[in-house]
């Protein structure tokens, strides 16, 4: 059954088209790997889907609910929840405070005990639980990523989106940070993830869209397009022109 | 447990003018006041960190009120009366200026108060052809110092609610990303609206309620810049984000400039600066999280 419904969906900053009619699918429990150059338009479309730019044209539905149009604490409500590709913690609160928030404003409106539990099981999760009470402006880099997936767990979304959540770890960090997501997916949650490391992608999206220039260029197996003409070509430039 | 002391303390200050003079009277009516103005004001910047420097616009308009109404209505109607125009001019600005930010939106509530001064200020000559009023209640000093008791017990209570509310948690997190509030689930615009009209009414009351003391009213006088920029710095000296930081900075800072200004009547605002740019750069988050610091440390080193 399909979750995510992306129609035909366009963003113009200016005389740029960041994302040009683009159109895809993702089912319920997939999870889909959004590759393509930079400045290709992955984190627009990203911010299109969580509501953080509301796009010009086209229609973005989650299980029949029509996202397009919508605020982002809305959008939250429905059951999309985000990280973002430079972290945002919320330094002055307790780790369990942070990732209490989405289980308090979210769709189920936990408060008290309910959100405590949801808060500690999503830090569990993550591997943050003996850290709950310190202040999250004092954790390290992989660990305020770690936080902000945490945060993101404590929605129970729908739809999870990871916006280059990899980036900037270590291959030690990089092995534990493909289990999890692994184990995410595991659980039945729908993952749309934007990222550069292929080994990644390869370990964990059967499936990928490919943007260049605003436009999708690809959508199929993994395996497929990572030997699509079209996609090295929009990674390493045009074979008649080099 | 935790409520004895401070019940004990707001009996105790609601004794107090029964062995005061009308000077010590005076002093006591100031220092709650600006608790009140302080501990309203940080209701909606202490956790949001948008600085408001409208508190005078609000707090004039309260002594307006009732300036126009004192003698139409009975007194506990232009109280209503005061609350319920402080409320609606809060839901207008905050409806169209909620989205500035930083110090867009410090300028905006300076505006503010400049721009309800000046209209008034037209209207009354150009309308009711008299710039100045006079309020003549039969409210003696000590009912104006109770009548401020219960509005800064009121306001220290409302806020410790809130701090145990969703309302504070999201207050909170809109204080520290705003992205990441909406992204929860967070609705910007209501919450900051219904802090931000809170506090509002509040200093709207607090206005009304202090307004017999000055006797005669005009917009120069109940619409003077100083008690914001007061506000604020007494708040951010106690700490802003805490229950008892406003109480804490606004009475040693009132009783101080209360002691200036009898001693140094004319060189005193230059002290006022010193005083403001030594909290900004000493205690960014107030006197309480330094003595935390402090302590901290110390446990740190021992």
């Amino acid at each position: 059954m399909t979750l995510l419904s992306i129609d035909n969906v366009t963003k113009r900053f200016g005389g740029l088209t960041a994302v040009d009619a683009v159109s895809f699918d993702i089912a319920e429990g997939e999870i889909m790997g959004l590759l393509g150059p930079n400045g290709s338009g992955k984190t627009t479309l990203v911010n299109l889907v969580s509501g953080d730019l509301s796009a010009d044209g086209g229609r973005i539905t989650l299980a029949g609910t029509t996202l397009t149009g919508r605020r982002p604490d809305q959008i939250a409500r429905v059951g999309v929840a985000r990280t973002f590709q430079l972290v945002r913690i919320l330094p002055s609160l307790t780790l369990t405070e942070n990732v209490m928030v989405p289980a308090v404003f979210g769709a189920k409106s936990h408060w008290g005990a309910a959100a405590h539990e949801v808060a500690q099981a999503a830090l569990e999760q993550v591997g943050l639980a003996r850290r709950a009470s310190s202040n999250a402006g004092e954790l390290t880099y992989i660990d305020q990523k770690r936080l902000e997936l945490a945060r993101a767990l404590a929605a129970e979304p729908k739809l999870l989106l990871l916006d280059e959540w990899l980036a900037g770890l270590n291959p030690t960090e990089l092995g534990e940070g493909v289990a999890l997501i692994r184990s995410l997916a595991d659980s039945g949650i729908t993952i749309l993830m934007v990222e550069h490391i292929m080994e990644a992608v390869r370990a964990l999206c059967p499936r990928v869209a490919v943007m260049n220039s605003g436009r999708l260029i690809a959508d199929e197996a993994t395996e497929v397009a990572l030997t699509d003409p079209h996609v090295i070509a929009a990674y390493l430039g045009e074979g008649e022109d080099a | 447990m935790k409520l004895i002391l401070p019940v004990l303390a707001l009996a105790l200050l609601a004794a107090a003018p029964f062995a005061l003079s009308d000077y010590g009277l005076g002093l006591l009516i100031g220092a709650v006041t600006y608790t009140t103005l302080a501990s309203s004001w940080a209701l909606f910047s202490g956790h949001t960190g948008y600085i408001s420097l409208a508190t005078v616009a609000f707090y004039g308009t309260g002594a307006y009120t009732v300036a126009v109404l004192n003698e139409a209505l009975p007194y506990p109607l232009v109280l209503l009366a005061a609350a319920l125009v402080g409320a609606t001019m809060a839901l207008v600005v905050g409806l169209s200026t909620l989205r500035l930010a930083g110090v867009y939106f410090v300028i905006f509530t300076f505006g503010l108060a400049e721009l309800v001064r000046q209209l008034i200020t037209w209207y009354e000559v150009n309308v009711t052809g008299t710039l100045g009023r006079y309020i003549f209640l039969d409210v003696t000093a000590r009912g104006i110092y109770w009548q401020m008791l219960a509005l800064g017990a009121v306001t220290i209570g409302l806020t410790a609610l809130i701090h145990r509310s969703r309302l504070g948690l999201a207050l909170r997190v809109i204080g520290d990303d705003e992205v990441v509030a909406a992204h929860s689930g967070i609705p910007l615009a209501r919450t900051k609206l219904v802090a931000f009209v809170l506090s509002a009414t509040i200093l709207t009351l607090a206005g009304a309620i202090a307004s017999p003391r000055w006797v005669y009213v005009e917009p120069a006088i109940v619409f003077n810049p100083t008690v914001s920029f007061l506000t604020v710095i007494m708040a951010l000296l106690g700490g802003a984000n805490r229950l008892w930081g406003p109480a804490l900075g606004a009475v040693p800072l009132f009783l101080a400039f209360e002691w200036l200004s009898v001693k140094l009547p004319d060189t005193y605002p230059i002290f006022l600066g010193f005083l403001f740019i030594g909290v900004v750069f000493a205690l960014p988050d107030g006197v309480l999280a330094g003595i935390e610091r402090l302590r901290q440390r110390r446990e740190g080193a021992g």
